[in-house]
């Protein structure tokens, strides 16, 4: 990054740290300046971050104050360049090791609200007369995703992405698929081709529930792969195996509903267009900035690769009998060990958000841990559900007697 | 440009990928699915068999086979070889004629279509007038007379296939002169034979259906003679002298009519009713050939009394005082006799029968009239096929006491050699000895050398007599008493009819270091099997495995188990049974595994899975892998869960195949009826599909049925507990997508007998997309394949890498997932289904090496896919690398067949009775390569030399374009050089 003294704005950061051996409070200012047409990607900025802090190979939580007071994670290059342009002059930069960040903290006035935090403490002035409980948001990736519309902005008007998210739920997905035929323009003309279409809704399905999809509706992907050429049953088996996460691009036989793009805010259409599928828009919010973009649809570009990562740790690897044990032990799991080390401050978190308002340095303290553990639990939760079903864990249990069952 | 494009590793991998892998479709083993029609080329010394699809294949000597097949999806009805020429001809069910050739290119023949002929009539004539019952190839060798439904004759010059109108023989010509009193009662109907006098090719014969037998001079277009048969006509032959002709005919009688000169009238000499007194079948086809010194034999098909045996399939063959009815178990298409002598005119030497679905050599010139062995063409199919496993590189020891133990079985067999012997076999001789099992439905397994072109039977293991099987094993057909009428005797070896089909064989696994076979069948039988060259008296030992490990709530609705004799038996020589493990409940085995190394043989079904030490003879480990809550593997077998469209339709398409069947090609009224029939058929199916084919869209649950079913098992000495230490260890794959892994304890050697094996569950994956494992390799520190077991020990292989860190490739359906050890942490994977749709249905290792340098070579994985591709993927990369579509989609049964080999080739079942063989590899490949020669024109006597115009010509353009041909091919040869 070209760091120049004219166009830019200066970046203000704080890193503050638990377990760094180098100081005991833990937290470290840099001031330096960065130039804001030229800002550069988020992997550049971060890796200077790094370099100004000299913590080389820390994993970073970064987070920016802006100009409303929220405190905004900054995690890729969009929110990264809205954090730039919103500054006026100053970026204030909160920067937390990732395995002891406080997620409590983000959100809507997270920072003028909850005083009681270190940022508040570092970024804002001091208002000890404000007191309320922190609102506690789990961490992002633990969000109950739900079915939504995606990637509107790059899709044509008539097309429509839905992501049927069955996580956890009960609930079938719930429809079936037959072959048909549609017309498509070609340079020959209208040409009639096959294509595969939505022949049911199960009633009280997923699909069904979600209101995003309707009978004929043309499927033309199924996680981003197309279907033209594939058979009916070949097309069965790409959703069935995508079913955990299922993204299949429609043309809905019912047009009317179509988001009308390119007015500027739009929102009284996109409001109408989305009458219909309304109940799906408990979204979640995969960066801040999107919140505050122009159409109220929510937009989620997911890659393939995002996909495949978030899968790859679902497979359930069991450790079975007494040499288990030693296996376990060796160094290739970080987080679970670390565990039981957080217990007790749990409970010194409660006494302290008791007496909140007394000096930071502790109340930073018992958050932070207090994270941790609460980090922990999540894990715990993770754990179960990604055991498959209670019925089958009872199973598992009856059949083997041989030892404990441990999620990686 | 080719200078300036850049060269990258893209572009290298491609051309390395060139180098290394090619898809070709080489050989088709066993016998042609629904043969139609049988020709034979005596100066060829060739033999053509048609089928209802429409192929043409060619067979000689060994090796050598041509195959073809006609654009039309129409049956091939007759099949006709140009006398003394390269040519054939075939007749479709859809009335076109086809003229074939066997090309000399490059040193080798190929089989082409070079002309093909629709019969025109006259406009305004109802297609029967042209519609072609009977052909006649004439011996000038450019004349085809062509007998047709209307009753005329229509002459076709060839090749060229031009029409020569004016020798045609109209029926009104026919009529015209036949004797009143004979015409005034009759329709003469269509031609149903055809036949050339053997000493004087100017006179033909025609005989139409209703009887009446004309004799027509082609030189001067006039009957000579008529021969007023009464009967309705179905075969005429002309005796080799000319002296007389052999009609039979539709109530099983044949007639001899003698030619007398000079008498205005033909007398019928006798009639003859062989099987007589009742009712008889029809005498299809009649050949009379002469011996040096001797009484004639005498062969016809048929004429068996309709109400006693009017189902058998015989043919009758009658020298001297001998008369035998040989029993045929299907249908006969036809029939010829070869001859001995250089121009192929001498002594009967034997009789060749094309039946529905076996070919059967009779030696004519042995006592007794013994089968000759075929070499090829081999009913794979006389019992089901089940299953199938290929073992390549057989050392040479075990070969020879495998073909020593085949001899012993196969005294039956006549000594002489093979009767057809056309063509020359050019191709190498096979760079190893392949051994291709095949389980079958009754309980045997049989051995194939699939070395080369010829899949040859080596030898027949029977499982049948370990156990207390209700019917006997009559596997030599039973005898015919002596004195009964008629003399039948059985042959051939298709025998559907299983006795029991709990004998069937699943899983086949063959140890070709040690000897050691073990096989498992449909009521949970594992039997082990030694390789013992003396026949032995035994008992063998059974042990019940319970897999259930107390499971409560079970139900087994099931077949029962078969019981184990107990007292001793007499084995023959070859593989002996030692062991019978018996799964309870007896359930079908679905994988199998044997580790010779170890002394181990791991199997499972839809219930668990069990690790046998046959050593110590005891159980090393039984795990229940069975889910509660499976409703379906909680009660019973596979097959009962079907669908009742489906049935629906399958019973339809039965009905529409025996209708098929049933369809005789030259009668127009049945075929009427049969046609109307089928479209009608054909619109209710059509009506049926109309309603939409719907695919329900459901993520798998935890209780889809048979989670629990085993799908692979696997040995590996593999790091499954620490990194330093590698133990033996056992892999097993289930239904559900679940990965359960096991540390052996195998004690050292001079312990091994006596020291007690154990096991020790180590880890499981539960696959989170559930698909079925199907395959599980582990790769060691180079990312090769471990080797089998004794591989090493034999110094084979190069032994396994236990220095770097080993990784296990699952193969589900869906994906391919390579997982660290001893970790288990997912490391790379490739989502197949995901992408494309399509679900791995067959799976195997193979070494690919490179035609351009004999040092370079890699492993990759094959597999079969529900689409009926073959992939190949990378090791250890799992990138994939080929794609090459093989099986059609919907031939599930041909899916479900394939078995790959070591070196890349691979074989699945194109019909019941084929198996086609392919090749992935560019080094390792299979196919025909042969030469046939055309044989010399023979010399006519000139007397009997057709007039015809152009004859001469037509010879002296054969021989020229003979000289063309060498010329030609010297001109390559030099060129080559």
């Amino acid at each position: 990054i070209n760091l120049s003294f004219t166009r830019s704005c200066s970046v203000f950061t704080v890193w503050s740290s638990l377990s760094s051996t180098h100081f005991k409070f833990g937290a470290e200012f840099r001031r330096f300046s960065l130039d804001r047409s030229k800002p550069g990607r988020f992997d550049e900025f971060y890796g200077l971050l790094q370099h100004v802090h000299r913590i080389p190979n820390v994993e970073l939580l970064v987070a920016y104050a802006d100009v409303h007071g929220d405190l905004l994670p900054i995690n890729n290059d969009d929110n990264y360049l809205k954090a730039v342009k919103s500054a006026n002059p100053l970026l204030r930069l909160f920067l937390q090791r990732k395995e002891e960040a406080d997620y409590t903290t983000f959100g809507t006035d997270s920072l003028t609200r909850k005083k009681n935090t270190v940022l508040s403490a570092v970024l804002l002035r001091p208002d000890p007369n404000k007191k309320k409980p922190p609102v506690i948001i789990s961490l992002p990736k633990d969000f109950r995703p739900v079915s939504s519309i995606i990637d509107v902005d790059i899709l044509p008007e008539t097309h429509r992405r839905v992501r049927l998210y069955k996580h956890g739920q009960e609930k079938p997905l719930g429809f079936y698929i037959r072959d048909g035929s549609s017309v498509r323009v070609t340079p020959q003309g209208l040409e009639k081709v096959p294509g595969i279409f939505i022949s049911r809704l199960v009633p009280g399905g997923l699909a069904e529930s979600t209101g995003l999809l309707a009978v004929n509706d043309e499927v033309l992907e199924v996680n981003g792969i197309e279907v033209v050429g594939k058979s009916l049953d070949q097309v069965t088996d790409m959703m069935i195996a995508n079913s955990h996460n299922l993204i299949i691009t429609v043309k809905p036989a019912n047009q009317r509903n179509n988001v009308v793009r390119g007015g500027g805010v739009g929102g009284g259409a996109a409001s109408g267009s989305s009458s219909d599928s309304g109940a799906s828009y408990h979204g979640y919010l995969p960066h801040g900035a999107a919140a505050t973009a122009g159409p109220t649809h929510i937009i989620q570009n997911f890659s393939v690769g995002e996909l495949e990562s978030d899968e790859d740790d679902e497979d359930v690897v069991i450790e079975v009998g007494g040499e288990a044990e030693t296996i376990r032990r060796t160094p290739s799991n970080y987080s679970m060990p670390s565990l039981p080390r957080y217990e007790p401050h749990l409970n010194l978190r409660t006494a302290t958000a008791a007496n909140s308002g007394s000096a930071f340095s502790i109340n930073a303290n018992g958050n932070l841990r207090g994270s941790g553990g609460s980090s922990g639990s999540l894990t715990n939760t993770n754990a179960s559900s990604t055991t498959p079903s209670p019925d089958r864990a009872k199973e598992r249990r009856n059949l083997e007697e041989e030892g404990t069952v441990i999620t990686l | 440009m080719k200078r300036f494009r850049r060269h990258g590793t893209e572009s290298q991998r491609d051309r390395l990928k060139q180098e290394l892998f090619q898809f070709t479709k080489t050989v088709e083993h066993g016998f042609p699915h629904q043969p139609s029609a049988l020709g034979y080329s005596s100066s060829l010394q060739l033999m053509a068999i048609g089928t209802r699809s429409g192929a043409i294949k060619l067979y000689g000597a060994p090796g050598v086979e041509f195959m073809g097949l006609h654009d039309e999806n129409a049956a091939v009805t007759q099949v006709f070889f140009m006398p003394h020429q390269v040519e054939l001809v075939t007749l479709l069910d859809d009335n076109s004629l086809h003229m074939w050739t066997l090309r000399s290119h490059k040193g080798l023949s190929e089989l082409l279509e070079i002309g093909r002929f629709l019969l025109t009539g006259p406009p305004g004539a109802p297609p029967s007038v042209t519609r072609v019952t009977a052909v006649l190839t004439h011996s000038s060798g450019e004349l085809l007379l062509l007998g047709t439904e209307g009753g005329h004759v229509f002459i076709v010059e060839v090749p060229g296939f031009r029409e020569l109108e004016e020798m045609n023989i109209s029926l009104d010509q026919i009529t015209s002169c036949v004797p009143d009193d004979y015409i005034g009662r009759r329709n003469l109907e269509h031609v149903e034979a055809l036949q050339e006098n053997p000493v004087n090719s100017n006179q033909v014969a025609i005989g139409y259906g209703r009887g009446l037998m004309v004799i027509w001079d082609l030189d001067h277009r006039l009957a000579i003679r008529h021969i007023p048969a009464t009967q309705q006509l179905e075969s005429m032959w002309w005796k080799e002298d000319g002296s007389c002709i052999l009609s039979s005919h539709s109530d099983g009688s044949y007639c001899c009519w003698t030619l007398r000169t000079g008498e205005e009238r033909e007398e019928e000499e006798k009639t003859n009713v062989p099987y007589g007194h009742f009712p008889c079948k029809a005498i299809s086809k009649i050949v009379q050939l002469p011996t040096a010194g001797g009484p004639p034999f005498l062969l016809f098909s048929g004429g068996m009394p309709r109400a006693s045996y009017g189902d058998r399939h015989c043919i009758t063959v009658i020298y001297s005082k001998t008369q035998v009815a040989f029993d045929f178990t299907s249908r006969i298409i036809d029939f010829f006799v070869t001859r001995d002598g250089p121009q192929h005119t001498g002594e009967p030497s034997a009789l060749v029968v094309l039946v529905e679905e076996e070919l059967v050599v009779i030696d004519l010139q042995t006592e007794g009239w013994p089968v000759i062995q075929t070499p090829y063409l081999v009913p794979l199919h006389s019992s089901a096929i089940t299953c199938s496993h290929h073992v390549s590189a057989i050392p040479l020891k075990l070969w020879e006491r495998i073909i020593a133990a085949g001899v012993v079985q196969n005294t039956q067999y006549s000594k002489k050699p093979w009767p057809i012997t056309g063509g020359q076999n050019l191709a190498p001789d096979p760079p190893q000895r392949d051994l291709l099992l095949t389980g079958h439905e009754d309980g045997t397994v049989r051995f194939w050398d699939a070395s080369g072109v010829c899949l040859y039977p080596l030898y027949k293991l029977s499982t049948a007599a370990v156990f207390n099987a209700d019917a006997d094993l009559n596997d030599n057909m039973s005898q015919g008493a002596e004195g009964e009428w008629p003399p039948f005797r059985k042959v051939g070896c298709f025998d559907p009819y299983s006795d029991d089909p709990r004998l069937g064989i699943q899983k086949i696994h063959l140890c070709k270091y040690s000897g050691y076979l073990t096989v498992a069948g449909t009521a949970g039988q594992i039997l082990m099997l030694e390789l013992n060259d003396e026949a032995a008296e035994q008992t063998v030992e059974a042990k019940i495995v319970d897999l259930l490990q107390g499971q409560e709530g079970f139900r087994w609705k099931g077949h029962t188990q078969l019981d184990v004799r107990e007292e001793p038996v007499l084995f023959p020589p070859g593989f002996q049974p030692f062991t019978v493990v018996q799964c309870q409940p007896p359930a079908v085995v679905t994988a199998l595994n044997l580790h010779s190394e170890w002394k181990l043989v791991a199997f499972g079904t839809s219930h668990g899975f069990s690790v046998y030490d046959y050593l110590q003879k005891n159980n090393v480990l039984v795990k229940c892998t069975l889910n509660p809550s499976d409703q379906l593997a909680m009660e019973g077998p596979l097959s009962r869960v079907k669908s009742i469209k489906k049935s629906l339709r399958q019973s339809f398409r039965r009905i529409r195949r025996s209708r098929v069947s049933l369809r005789k090609h030259h009668i127009s009224n049945t075929n009427k009826v049969i046609q109307e029939a089928n479209a009608r058929l054909e619109a209710e199916l059509a009506e049926m599909e109309l309603a939409p084919v719907q695919r329900k869209i459901e993520a798998r649950s935890s209780d889809d049925s048979f989670t629990g079913l085993v799908r692979t098992l696997y040995f590996a000495d593999t790091f499954l507990s620490d990194s330093s230490h590698n133990t033996p260890s056992l892999w097993a794959g289930t239904n559900g997508g679940t990965v359960f892994a096991y540390i052996l304890y195998i004690p050292p050697a001079e312990h091994r007998a006596d020291e007690a094996l154990t096991a020790q569950p180590a880890k499981e994956i539960q696959l989170m997309h559930r698909a079925p494992v199907v395959g599980i390799v582990v790769l060691d520190g180079h990312g090769a394949p471990l080797p089998e077991p004794l591989e090493t020990a034999h110094d084979l292989a190069r032994s396994p890498d236990l220095l770097g860190s080993h990784h296990v490739l699952v193969i589900s359906e869906e994906q391919f997932k390579v997982f660290t050890l001893p970790k288990l942490s997912s490391k790379m994977k490739l989502k197949l289904t995901a992408v494309d749709g399509s679900r791995v249905r067959r799976a195997g290792l193979a070494w690919f090496g490179s035609n351009r340098t004999e040092d370079y070579g890699e492993s990759g994985l094959v597999f079969l896919t529900n689409q009926g591709d073959v992939h190949v993927l990378s090791l250890p990369h799992i990138k994939m690398q080929i794609r090459y579509p093989c099986i059609r989609r919907e031939d599930v049964s041909g899916i479900a067949s394939c078995v790959f080999t070591k070196q890349g080739q691979g074989f699945y079942l194109m019909s019941p009775s084929e198996f086609e063989r392919f090749s992935l590899s560019t080094r390792y490949l299979v196919e025909p390569r042969c030469l046939v020669e055309a044989p010399l024109p023979p010399v006519f006597s000139n007397q009997h030399q057709p007039k015809l115009e152009g004859a001469s010509s037509a010879l002296r353009y054969i021989a020229a374009r003979r000289v063309m041909e060498h010329a030609l091919l010297n001109d390559e040869s030099k060129s080559l050089r």
